[in-house]
């Protein structure tokens, strides 16, 4: 081990105490130490594997054939796991807080508004952030027939993002936040992001540049832009003003209006480039892998490549339709985010014809099946998406659950399900078995999960319209016809339809961790095969 | 700088760049000589086999 | 022209060029907000929050308020009915954030300065479901029992200053007392601290003497919003955008 590795680990535990003992409030003092043990951890873990690692690392300069760094994956495959289970379980518990307020227990660590962004950031940047970590290491590796560039970076661009969900998740519940949607880690947070993230471009550039394909494979392309435009946004979005540089708290530097627009420029944006052109990388490799045929057509690859970036990133205004947000911007946000359908649904297209000659892989193969479902719901809210941002339909749906149940279409169906396949795909690879420990409970999962879903979509979808109906309602002598509270009451029932839904995806999550648990141990359940040609042929 | 100029020139010449820039990968993608080139690229993920 | 086969060979040029693509859109879209005058109605009666309103601000923040309550009314006829004046750019001029929030699980609270007493609102932080049964709001009892840190509260409105917020350095270094005064009606400061931040209200929010507590802050934050702007001179033809 060098001093390449004991330099910046000791900066971090020395930044660490420092920032503790000087602490002006009790989050940077708890945040300190949290760096502090973060550091000798790693410190552990770099004397541990440091013989291992460099072994492997000299291999693979001798070798002919790469030698990829699997190792990483397998940590990868785990912790998305991890991650994904708490994610929905935490959802779980606020779906159930708004059907019985009871169980936010009055007390500040339990409440609401303080584990709603815990939840969000869990199933977004823990658990999504790991899945495209881990998927992209992955696929950069194979479609560059490279090893990873680096020998201590991409541990440090993992454990470091890792660090960053534990800094993000003990802030909110302890009440460090800036309040800004899906960006409320705190500025010195959002600074060590930015540290990983830079080395997690490096990585992944380095890769890329040592490949031995004269081409870029066109996943690559869409985790290149996930990791260049993800950059940008978490930077201009999260510029502020610290009001003590040993405490948590900060004064964002815009105010008002621009801030607003900064902020959705930066949150649709969060879907479009994390949650969209990062999954979109995993969709172009792993559905054509598990369905072992090339994509549909590689030349609609590309157009949906550029269409999408092109167009996304102008979307944003869509939030702020009738705010204070001058017309045009909310005219221009609005265009831009119809003409997104176009793209996205070839991007379906492109996914579900890379079937085409061999659907009858869906009756035997459910990893594929649910990747397939991914797909069609990407399809579904790329299509909710538009429709939602027209200003007259946005006027009813904003500031109801149709929002919420739009998000959740496009997070449980399209983000998890396309994280789930490729997950199941990974965890016989990376432990090398000969398959997967059970399809069987792979189909539970499928069907259990589907069905929550459809459940908590379509109880949100009634709740949200009805809601914005009643709000807007008059009786017949002019006067609006609900209170506010009236409003509330009637959302109970599809507030306890909501969280059915969420746990059955639960229970599902549960089971894929089992089936990736036993696969990891190497059992291989005994159970009916798919894929016995019935006598009738496809 | 007013709403006007802005809105003059956003209408105008940066619609004729993004335009001609999407017009360009456009192009690209559809260029009939490369078939073949995207034929190979497409069987990138096969040729490592896990 | 550069072929598309050196970008997809080069893996820096197609870094720039998608750097340069998505970077156009928030250019085009959010740069302009800053230069363009009317980008912000110009009204009379906006002011910086008090320490007090911005220790308020700051407990609002860190509870996640934002989250189940928007503060922004929409121009439309049953909002402008439920709620009062739609929301001008204005009147977040000094939010650093903005709290427009995006989901309206409550209500929205824009405008919710003097929509109810000080008492109304200590039952409701206490024990939401005893004043709006069908609420599902969670109880902040906790409040009414923390005293507000005020330890470095001239920090904060420094910090706000160096971002564009006009905080004199009067109000500055007075900020400790103007927030210990606004809580007591009978302190000294009182009227200095009207005279600083004309319109401010002093009462004891929490109703508790004894202590400038979290839910003092909290109620004085809640009470003044949507409060400043006088929208008797303000022009609504005149500031269409």
């Amino acid at each position: 081990m060098s001093w390449l590795v004991a330099l910046p680990v000791g900066l971090i535990g020395f930044v660490g105490l420092l920032a503790a003992s000087r602490a002006v409030d009790t989050g940077i003092y708890a945040h300190g130490f949290v760096f502090f043990i973060a550091a000798v951890l790693a410190g552990f873990f770099a004397i541990r594997k440091n013989e291992e690692i460099t072994r492997e690392w000299q291999a693979s300069k001798t070798s002919q054939e790469p030698v990829y760094n699997d190792a990483i994956i397998k940590v990868g495959v785990i912790a998305s796991t991890f991650w994904g289970v708490v994610g929905f379980v935490v959802g779980l518990v606020i779906a159930l807080q708004l059907a019985y307020p009871a169980l936010n227990f009055d007390l500040p660590w339990t409440n609401f508004g303080r584990l709603r962004p815990l939840h969000t950031s869990a199933v977004i940047f823990a658990f999504g952030g790991t899945v495209l970590l881990t998927t992209s290491f992955h696929v950069v590796q194979r479609t560059c027939r490279a090893r990873l560039a680096g020998l201590w970076a991409p541990w440090f661009v993992f454990w470091g993002y890792q660090l960053f969900i534990v800094l993000a998740a003990t802030g909110y519940i302890f009440g460090i936040t800036q309040s800004k949607e899906y960006a409320e880690p705190e500025w010195y947070v959002d600074l060590w992001l930015t540290i990983v993230w830079v080395v997690y471009l490096l990585v992944f550039l380095g890769t890329l540049m040592r490949r031995k394909e004269p081409h870029i494979y066109v996943a690559n392309w869409f985790y290149l832009a996930f990791i260049v435009t993800i950059a940008m946004l978490h930077i201009v979005n999260n510029l502020a003003m610290p009001v003590s540089i040993f405490g948590a708290k900060s004064y964002q530097l815009f105010s008002g209006v621009q801030d607003a627009l900064t902020q959705w420029w930066y949150g649709h944006n969060a879907v479009g480039f994390f949650l969209t052109a990062g999954f979109l990388g995993i969709m172009y490799y792993y559905v054509p892998k598990q369905a072992e045929r090339p994509v549909y057509s590689y030349r609609l690859s590309i157009v949906h490549f550029w269409a999408l970036i092109f167009l996304y990133i102008w979307a944003g205004p869509h939030h702020l339709h009738y705010t204070a947000l001058p017309d045009w911007a909310q005219t221009l946000g609005m265009t831009f985010s119809i003409m997104l359908w176009m793209p996205s649904w070839g991007g379906m297209i492109n996914g579900l014809m890379t079937l085409s000659g061999a659907w009858d892989k869906l009756r035997t193969d459910p990893i594929l099946r649910m990747m397939v479902l991914s797909v069609a719901f990407y399809g579904m809210s790329t299509f909710e998406g538009p429709l939602m941002s027209i200003k007259a339909v946005n006027s009813l749906s904003h500031y109801t659950d149709w929002t919420i149940g739009h998000v959740h279409s496009g997070a449980l169906g399209w983000v998890g399900f396309v994280s789930f396949g490729a997950l199941y795909f990974l965890a016989p690879v990376v432990w090398k078995r000969q398959r997967l420990y059970s399809l069987r409970l792979v189909s539970l999962h499928f069907w259990i999960s589907t069905l929550g879903i459809v459940l908590y979509v379509a109880a949100m979808w009634v709740s949200g319209i009805l809601q914005g109906l009643m709000w807007r309602a008059y009786d017949s002598l002019g006067f609006l016809e609900y209170s506010f509270a009236e409003t509330v009451e009637a959302m109970h029932p599809f507030y306890l339809i909501r969280a059915l839904g969420g746990g059955l995806f639960v229970l599902g999550s549960l089971i894929m961790a089992y089936n990736i648990w036993r696969t990891a141990r190497g059992d291989i359940r005994q159970e009916a095969p798919y894929g016995v040609p019935s006598v009738a042929g496809a | 700088m007013t709403y006007e100029t802005v809105s003059s020139f956003a209408q105008s010449w940066g619609l004729v760049y993004l335009v001609i820039l999407f017009a360009g990968a456009l192009v690209y993608a559809l260029w009939p000589g490369a078939q073949k080139k995207f034929d190979d690229a497409a069987h990138i993920p096969f040729k490592e086999d896990r | 022209m550069i072929r598309h086969a050196t970008i997809e060979r080069n893996s820096i040029l197609m870094l720039v060029l998608v750097l340069i693509v998505v970077a156009i859109g928030g250019l085009v879209e959010i740069v302009p907000l800053f230069y363009l005058k009317s980008t912000i109605e110009k009204v009379q009666g906006m002011r910086p929050y008090t320490p007090l309103e911005l220790a308020g601000r700051n407990i609002y923040i860190r509870e996640g308020c934002y989250v189940c309550h928007s503060q922004m009314v929409r121009s439309l006829r049953d909002e402008v009915e439920r709620y009062g004046h739609f929301s001008l750019a204005a009147e977040s001029m000094y939010d650093h954030p903005f709290q427009w929030g995006s989901k309206r699980t409550g209500p929205d609270l824009a405008r919710v300065g003097g929509k109810y007493s000080d008492e109304w609102h200590r039952a409701h932080m206490e024990d939401p479901r005893s004043i709006v049964p069908e609420s599902v709001m969670p109880g902040y009892p906790f409040l009414a029992q923390t005293a507000l840190k005020t330890r470095g509260i001239g920090d904060h409105l420094s910090a706000n200053k160096a971002i564009g917020v006009p905080y004199s350095d009067e109000m500055i270094e007075s900020a400790l007392a103007d927030a210990t005064a606004q809580a007591n009606p009978d302190a000294d400061g009182v009227d200095a601290l009207v005279e600083r931040y004309p319109g401010a209200k002093v009462r004891d929010f929490d109703g508790n003497p004894a202590m400038v507590s979290e839910l003092d802050a909290v109620i004085a934050y809640l009470q003044v919003l949507g409060t400043m702007v006088d929208f008797d001179a303000f022009k609504v033809e005149e500031n269409l955008r």
